[in-house]
Formats: C-alpha cells, sequence, structure tokens
C-alpha cells in the first residue's frame, strides 16, 4: 500500500534540492573563483566590448556569456560577484537574525516592560521606508562591505524581532511552558529549552529567507552606486550598467539578474523546506 | 491541612476597556474565595467557564500570583513567595493539564518529558524513575522513546499523570483532563487516577466541568460561580440535597443517558 | 417505508489509502432526529460532510448513495448537487464562535444565503430574518441583527446559526456537535431549542454527538458508528433499555451519569473492542476485491 506521508514529502524534498543544490554550486563557485573564472573581472579590453554569449554569431572563444561595453567577461563577473552576495548573504543574514530573534523572544515570552519597549521600538522603526533608510545610512557611515552589512541589520531587525515574537506568544500560553514552571525551571531556562527549540524551525526559515533579502538590499545599494567600491564586481552593479546598453546588449543586464532571481527564491525555498524538515509533528 | 485559601482575590487588567490615558480597569476573576483542602482529600472544583476554577487552580500552584488574601500550602504562606523560594517547593505540588497536546512539548520525547522534572530537581537514577512512573500509568516503557504526536489522547494524559507523579509530590492539581478525552478512555483515566491518588496517599484537586466526573471520583466539592464559592460540601450530601440554586441548576442541567429523565 | 434523506451502503476513503466510512446506510424522515453517535475518529461527522458535499479533498466516495428527497445525489452534475443541497438543507456547526463571520454584522450573515441563493428580496429576507431571531428567543432582534458577532454570548451566538439553518426552511437539517462548546445550563436551553424548532417546522435532523445523554434527550433513532462502520441501529428508547451490540453497551457504561457514581464510568473493555475490531476486519475482508 502506498504511504500518504511518503506522498506528501515528495515535493519538499525536490525543493530542497534543487534550492540547496543551486546555493552549493554558487557557494563552490564563490570560492573557486580565482581557478574557475575564464577571464580576469576587472580587465578591459575595449575592441571586445559588448560580445554576444557563445551561441550566438559573433561570439568570441572564451568569453561565454559575452562581455560588457568596456569589454569585461559576464561570466567571470558573475561567479565573483557571488562571492561578495553570499559574504552579505551569511554575515547580514546571521546578525540580522541573531538580533532581532532574541528581542523578539524576549518581548514574546517575558512580556510586561520589556515586551513593551521592544514593540514600541519597533512600531517606530518600521515607520521609515526601508530603503531610503539604507542609502541615509550608508550616505552616512561610507560606502563598504560593512556599512551594507550595518544597514541591512539595522533595517531588518525589526522582521525577525515582530514574527518571532507573536511565535513565542503563541508557544508561551501553551500548557507546556506552565507545565516547565511547575516542575520549578526558571523563567530564563524555560526560554531556552522550551520557547527556543519551538520557534527554531521559524527562525531558520526567516534567515534563509533574509539571506535572500539581503542579496536583494545588497543589488539595490549597488544598482543606486552606494555598495562596495566599483573595483569589485557586484550583481547589482552589473544590472546597472547592463541597464544602459540593454536595447545593444542584453545579456549584460538578463545572466546577472537570472543567478540573483534564482539565489533569492533558492535561499526562500530552502526556508521553507528545511522549516518542514525541522517539524517533527512533519517530519 | 494541605491547603488553607483564604479570602483569595486575583484581578487582571482589562485592556478592551483600557482608555486612551491612564490605568486599564481591573477585571475581577476571583472575588474573595476561602475554603480549606485536607490532607488526603480529594477535592473536585466545578463550575461553567468563566467561573474562575482554572485561574483558582493556577493561583494555589503560584503559575499566578493572587492580588488578594493568602494561601498556604501545608502551613507555608506561598501567597507572594518569589519565584526562587516557591523552586524549593515546586516538587512538592504538581499540576497535570487539560490539553495533553500543549503540555507536552512537541520536540521532547516522552522520556524526556517525564524526566524533565526529576533532573530539575536534581534526582538521580533518572532512568529508573522514568521505567517506573510508565509502569505506574500502565504504559509499556518502550513509550520514553516516542514523540507525544505518536499517542493517542488517553495515553498523552497517561504521560501528563506520568509526568506529575515522578516527583511523588505531596499535591496534585487536576485541570479538566478528561475534558478532551472519549469516554471510553475517560473512564480509564479516571480510574488510574484514582488508584493512583489512594495507594500514593495523594491530597488531589480536581477541577472540572462535568458535575457526573466528580460524583465518581471525589470526596468534597467547590462549586463556583463567577469567581465565588456558591457551595461546598461533602460530595454526598452536596449531590443528594444541593443547597445553593446555581448547583441546583447545574445538577438539573445534565442530560443523562437515560430517556426518562425529567429534563424539563 | 423511505425517508427525507436515505443513505445506502456509502463507503468513503482517504484517496488511495484508508477507509473512513464503511458500508454505512441510514434514514432519516421528516420529522425525525436521528443520532450519529461514536467516539473520536468514528466517522460521524464525515457523514454529514459528504451528504452536504463538504467531504475534505484528501477523501472520496468509493461507493453507495446518498438520496435526498427521491433523488440520488451521485447521478446529478456538481452544479445541479449543490443547488438541490443549498434549497434543501442546512448545517448547524460545532463552534458558534468560528462559524460566523467576526467582520460581518448578524443580519447579512443571516439573509445572504437567502437573497444569494434563493434569490429572495432583500426587504423579504430582512423580515423573514427578524422573525427567526424572535423565533429562537432572541431578546430584541432588531438590535441584534446589528450587532457584530463578538457582541453576543456564545448561546446567543448558538441560537443566531440554529435561526439561519432554518431560514430557508430547509427540509433537513444536519446539527455537527452544537452543544459541545457549551457550557451544561446553555446546552439545555439550545437542545432544547432545536427540538422545538425541528417539531415546529417538521424538519429531518441528523444529530451527529459524542454524548450519549445528549441523543437520549433529542434523538428518536440513533445509529453506532465504530471505525466508520455502524454498529448498531436503533429506536432510541430500545436503545437505552437493552442495547444490542456489545460495543454500544460497552459505551453506555462508560458515560459518566452522577446518579450511578459506581455503575457508570466502566472503562470499554479490551475482549469488546477486539470483538469490534474483528468485524471491522471481516467487512473490508468481504468488500476486498
Amino acid at each position: 500500500m502506498r504511504d500518504a506521508r511518503g506522498e506528501v514529502k515528495r515535493p519538499i524534498g525536490l525543493r530542497l534540492w534543487l534550492s540547496g543544490g543551486w546555493l552549493a554550486l554558487l557557494v563552490l563557485a564563490a570560492l573557486c573563483a580565482p581557478l574557475i573564472a575564464p577571464n580576469d573581472p576587472l580587465m578591459q579590453d575595449l575592441f571586445l566590448g559588448r560580445m554576444p554569449p557563445f551561441w550566438m554569431d559573433g561570439a568570441e572563444p572564451g568569453f561565454w556569456l559575452g562581455t560588457d561595453s568596456l569589454g569585461r567577461d559576464v561570466l567571470s563577473r558573475i561567479l565573483y560577484g557571488a562571492r561578495l552576495a553570499l559574504i552579505v548573504a551569511l554575515v547580514a543574514g546571521t546578525l540580522t537574525c541573531l538580533v532581532g530573534a532574541t528581542l523578539g523572544l524576549i518581548a514574546g515570552y517575558y512580556r510586561g516592560w520589556p515586551d513593551r519597549i521592544i514593540s514600541r521600538f519597533v512600531d517606530i522603526w518600521m515607520a521609515f521606508p526601508p530603503v531610503l533608510f539604507a542609502i541615509l545610512l550608508i550616505a552616512v557611515l561610507g560606502p563598504g562591505l560593512m556599512s551594507i552589512i550595518i544597514a541591512i541589520v539595522v533595517i531588518d531587525w525589526t522582521r525577525f524581532a515582530r514574527v518571532i515574537r507573536a511565535e513565542a506568544m503563541t508557544q508561551g500560553a501553551m500548557d507546556y511552558v506552565a507545565s516547565a514552571q511547575v516542575a520549578g525551571r526558571t523563567r530564563f531556562g524555560t526560554m531556552l529549552t522550551e520557547i527556543l527549540p519551538n520557534v527554531l524551525p521559524t527562525i531558520v526559515a526567516l534567515l534563509t529567507l533574509e539571506m535572500g533579502v539581503a542579496v536583494i538590499v545588497e543589488a539595490i545599494l549597488s544598482f543606486v552606486n552606494l555598495s562596495i567600491s566599483t573595483d569589485s564586481p557586484t550583481w547589482g552593479g552589473m544590472i546597472a550598467e547592463g541597464r544602459t546598453s540593454v536595447h545593444q546588449a542584453w545579456w549584460v543586464l538578463v545572466f546577472p539578474l537570472i543567478t540573483l532571481f534564482l539565489t533569492v527564491l533558492s535561499f526562500s525555498q530552502l526556508g521553507e523546506g528545511l522549516k518542514d524538515r525541522f517539524d517533527p509533528v512533519l517530519r | 491541612m494541605m491547603y488553607e485559601v483564604r479570602d483569595l482575590r486575583l484581578s487582571f487588567p482589562d485592556m478592551a476597556h483600557k482608555p486612551l490615558i491612564g490605568a486599564a480597569p481591573r477585571l475581577e476573576v476571583l472575588k474573595g474565595l476561602s475554603f480549606d483542602v485536607p490532607k488526603g482529600a480529594v477535592l473536585g472544583i466545578v463550575g461553567g467557564s468563566g467561573s474562575g476554577k482554572s485561574t483558582l487552580g493556577r493561583a494555589m500552584l503560584r503559575l499566578l500570583e493572587p492580588t488578594g488574601g493568602t494561601i498556604s500550602f501545608d502551613g507555608t504562606d506561598i501567597t507572594h513567595m518569589g519565584e526562587d523560594q516557591l523552586r524549593g517547593m515546586r516538587k512538592r505540588f504538581q499540576m497535570i493539564f487539560q490539553d495533553p497536546m500543549s503540555s507536552l512539548n512537541p520536540r521532547r520525547r516522552v522520556g524526556g518529558i517525564i524526566a524533565g522534572p526529576l533532573r530539575l530537581q536534581g534526582l538521580d537514577g533518572l532512568t529508573g524513575r522514568v521505567d517506573e512512573a510508565l509502569d505506574m500509568v500502565g504504559l509499556p516503557r518502550g513509550f520514553a522513546q516516542r514523540y507525544p504526536h505518536e499517542l493517542s489522547g488517553g495515553q498523552r494524559q497517561r504521560v501528563g499523570i506520568a509526568r506529575a507523579i515522578a516527583l511523588r509530590p505531596d499535591f496534585i492539581l487536576a485541570d479538566e483532563i478528561v475534558s478532551g478525552l472519549d469516554v471510553s478512555s475517560q473512564a480509564q483515566v479516571l480510574n488510574l487516577l484514582g488508584e493512583l491518588v489512594r495507594d500514593l496517599g495523594l491530597t488531589l484537586a480536581f477541577i472540572s466541568h462535568d458535575l457526573s466526573v466528580i460524583r465518581r471520583l471525589c470526596d468534597r466539592v467547590l462549586v463556583l460561580h463567577h469567581g465565588e464559592v456558591v457551595e461546598e460540601g461533602a460530595t454526598a450530601a452536596l449531590f443528594d440535597a444541593p443547597q445553593a440554586a446555581y448547583t441546583r441548576e447545574l445538577l438539573g442541567a445534565i442530560p443523562l443517558p437515560d430517556p426518562h429523565q425529567t429534563w424539563g | 417505508m423511505s425517508g427525507y434523506l436515505s443513505i445506502r451502503n456509502l463507503t468513503v476513503r482517504l484517496k488511495g489509502g484508508a477507509m473512513i466510512l464503511r458500508d454505512v446506510s441510514l434514514t432519516v424522515r421528516a420529522g425525525q432526529v436521528h443520532g450519529l453517535v461514536g467516539e473520536s475518529g468514528a466517522g460521524k461527522s464525515m457523514i454529514g460532510k459528504a451528504v452536504l458535499g463538504t467531504l475534505p479533498r484528501a477523501l472520496e466516495v468509493v461507493s453507495g448513495q446518498i438520496i435526498l428527497d427521491g433523488t440520488d445525489l451521485q447521478t446529478l452534475d456538481p452544479k445541479e448537487r449543490r443547488r438541490r443541497i443549498g434549497a434543501s438543507a442546512a448545517l448547524i456547526p460545532q463552534d458558534p464562535l468560528t462559524a460566523l463571520n467576526p467582520s460581518k454584522r448578524i443580519g447579512p450573515q443571516i439573509t445572504r444565503r437567502l437573497v444569494d441563493i434563493l434569490g429572495w428580496p432583500k426587504i423579504a429576507a430582512e423580515a423573514r430574518a427578524l422573525e427567526l431571531l424572535e423565533e429562537v428567543h432572541i431578546p430584541d432582534p432588531a438590535r441584534v441583527m446589528r450587532s457584530y458577532p463578538h457582541e453576543l454570548s456564545g448561546g446567543m451566538r448558538q441560537r443566531i446559526l440554529i435561526a439561519s439553518a432554518f431560514a430557508a426552511e430547509p427540509k433537513l437539517i444536519i446539527a455537527d456537535e452544537p452543544t459541545t462548546a457549551l457550557d451544561v445550563t446553555v446546552q439545555k436551553q439550545i437542545l432544547r431549542l432545536i427540538s422545538e424548532m425541528q417539531s415546529r417546522h417538521d424538519t429531518a435532523l441528523l444529530f451527529v454527538t459524542h454524548d450519549l445523554g445528549v441523543v437520549s434527550k433529542v434523538c428518536d433513532t440513533l445509529s453506532v458508528l465504530y471505525a466508520g462502520k455502524v454498529v448498531e441501529e436503533a429506536n432510541m428508547h430500545r436503545f437505552f433499555m437493552r442495547p444490542i451490540h456489545p460495543y454500544s453497551a460497552a459505551l453506555l457504561a462508560a458515560t459518566p451519569t452522577y446518579t450511578d457514581p459506581t455503575g457508570s464510568l466502566t472503562p470499554v473493555p479490551q475482549t469488546v473492542i477486539d470483538g469490534v475490531e474483528r468485524e471491522v476486519a471481516e467487512h473490508d475482508m468481504r468488500a476486498a476485491p
């Protein structure tokens, strides 16, 4: 007889495989970029400007995805761009998660005055338009990798705080939390041993989602030219440059755009998939 | 006396009616309750929704802090005792919860759930104690490896009982522990609880909305209505000759499985 | 004699999996109340859902007939089936808290079905709603029509759901554990109200409950279910005097009764469970191709 649970599981597995596979590929590409990139991502050669990708007429051998208007290799730039994108995703995502989830957990479980203070902060924070806020921050901090990461954490911790607070409140009302108290566990101990494991799947899902958001924010900031110095290639920067010559050389815009899209999608799908994996009731 | 409760009051801020500026009005849930629980007694606490019976239970275990009156447990005043001091006493009074699904952490195995309180109280020989507790509630020892969602409702409630008795407390509070169960497992869980109370010499407070269940298990009954005690007495006397109008109304409303009952 | 609702050999299963209902047959006549009793997972709610065409998507009707007023619903196309069910049957749901839309006033929630599905003029529907609210003993019905659900108590909301179930004069009402969420004192009032409305309107009523006490107060006939199989079908008085099936008798003995503290609450013996499990297994053997 067929197992009903097995049937439910299959799409989750496929989703995990595809998104995890793409991200693994990206990590590998980022790590080995100097080894596998066919060209120097920064090398300009105006004679090789706007060469089309390999399958089109007039393609130059060795430049698989074509070149931009300055003759730089698109594939190599995407590979090097992955380094920056993944560093931002990992560091900014994790820091945002740590700050936001901790505050959310405290607010949702302890309630009372800690909750009032944190919630008020979140409300005020969310009233700022995020992208403008980021641009303002970068303008103050000056462009650079650190600034981008700080900007993302400062803007996005509220996303974690809000969701985790609500989760912690729901879990806090459950009787197993009261029963931990009856057993003599401290408030803080209850939070760590009873509440945290039960909000962990949500934290994981949000974390991977946040990594995708970090990649997007970095791209947006690069797009408006507020990111890292122009000599290291970024996807956002490539998209910005490609936009100006889209009618003559669409590939300069389209390839980094596809990479960005697939990466962000993979992060969010990985989160959903992991969330289901983590849940003992669904597992 | 196991418990002496005097003029117990408890109120919550009523956020729904909080004015824009200033403090929220208080919602009185317990309005001055007084009663005793003698050692070895099985006290039934009955009332409808909103009667305050669950709040009373949580105040007796000091999961909530009363806003007035006193609660003393075995001669010690615990009304405003701090969390640190309470922790030392907690193994003496335990609780079994209404919804076994929400009172058992879904991410823990049954063994871990039962061992949790034992570990916190610094007891050793955990595996032996967990096995013993499972034996006492009539569950196979292999259940220690299972997750709560793999068990039936009746089995989950047995785990809840095992967790409470594993500490060998003096007092157990059972809050509506059979209301979510089918009648067949209801009968089993009640019989089990009755036997355990007798064998271990426990004092039990049994909160329920179901007078038929109370009649079966308890030797004293406390009837609550809108946060006040409307009647208290020995079970047989209270059922034979209910004094308060509310008790009579409650009794008269129970649909007995008998087509000849005069039910108005 | 055939009834207003006849279910014949209804078999429902999880698509590609477990059996939910096994060969269920029962009849509900106009003006009569038929109880469906069983423990959780016995499939009693699924019968009502199958009749109303609201079975969860994961379930499928394998075989059997659901005959409503002489027509087998299974032979109709989905649109016609929905129309017929909408015109002649209604549901009193279990949970009065979630069955009403919290963001809409009571009035439109009662009249919507009359106006949208049955095409009544709005004024007539409103007049009918007022009349019904009065019939279910709601004080100041005009004010209640303008209220939102959260402004009313649980008992009051259940009265409104009863009123709206009877609104279009359905010939069949399915009540799915309608008083389980209520206090006993309120339950008594609501059960009386349901009986009163049912007999006044001469409705056929299918009453789903786990509580044998409730059955003895409102039903004329009943079916006892175990694992989706009817183990006993009986006249109410006969059932409580002399239950025939050992499982029925055990269920009755397990029901708490304050007038008989020592005799009631007897756990269902394992031999009885084994016996009824064997019957189910034998049934499946016969049904298997």
